[in-house]
């Protein structure tokens, strides 16, 4: 199954639900675009909710980390959001666990931005 | 990237009948899908000419699964370690470190041309029972 990607914005926070995958050429272009369109649009606070992503490979991880860095570069947050336990179990053996603020609690991570 | 999606529909495959459970297959279909994606873009360049031949085996103790791609070679020591701190917000370079990561034994072997990739998966005595099988996909 390919990403699809719903937007939408909570208290100053814009909320990507992601769903699917996040893989070369099953997604990780369309986050990529959906990132830099966000940030060029002046947005600073972005939450990625990947509840429902259930799969991530190394050009995913690439893209998650290329987007904390964009966002980092224009002053704006990239945080994560509800990580399955593939994602997590992926970003743990790389370290980016510790790279990312991430949230188990949607209000928390709202909260966190503030 | 079809012929990726159809290696990983066979490792998929491969694991579920060697009776993995669903993280340990996770990780060996991860490993699988990388060294693939690896053979194609970077090894072979995406040079349609050019084949990626992958052998799939369990032979009772072990999923051993070989990738091989005709491109220029590849130095497994050359490439850099992706949890150096100054590596850590790379974009690339993760995927030697999550195969060698996800699987028990990895092994390089230079082809003339090409590099071939060996990986082996140790079975426990739970899965071991599971009929032997080998598949061949190219």
């Amino acid at each position: 199954m390919a990403l699809s990607i719903a937007t939408r914005q909570l208290d100053g926070v814009t909320i990507l639900d992601l769903s699917g995958r996040i893989t070369l050429g099953e997604g990780s272009v369309q986050l990529r675009d959906a990132i830099r369109d966000l940030i060029g649009k002046g947005e600073k606070h972005i939450l990625l909710s990947l509840g429902d992503v259930n799969y991530i490979d190394s050009s995913g991880l690439g893209e998650l980390v290329s987007a904390f860095t964009t966002a980092k570069n224009q002053n704006a947050d990239v945080k994560l959001l509800n990580l399955t336990k593939k994602v997590k179990d992926v970003l743990q053996v790389t370290k980016l666990y510790t790279v990312f603020d991430i949230y188990d609690d949607e209000a928390h991570a709202i909260g966190s931005f503030k | 990237m079809e012929s990726v999606a159809e290696v990983e529909a066979a490792a998929e495959k491969l694991t579920q009948e060697a009776g993995l459970d669903e993280d340990e297959g996770f990780r060996v279909v991860m490993a699988v899908r990388e060294a693939t994606v690896n053979a194609v873009l970077h090894g072979n360049g995406y040079d349609p000419s050019k084949q990626v031949a992958v052998s799939f085996e369990n032979n009772g103790k072990s999923l051993v699964i070989t990738i091989a791609d005709e491109g220029e070679g590849l130095d497994p020591a050359k490439i850099p370690d992706p949890l150096a701190p100054e590596n850590l917000l790379r974009g690339t370079g993760r995927g030697i470190f999550l195969i060698r990561s996800f699987l028990d034994e990895v092994h390089f072997r230079q082809l003339n041309p090409g590099t071939e990739l060996t990986l082996v998966k140790h079975l426990t005595p739970a899965e071991t029972k599971n009929a032997s099988q080998d598949l061949d996909t190219k």
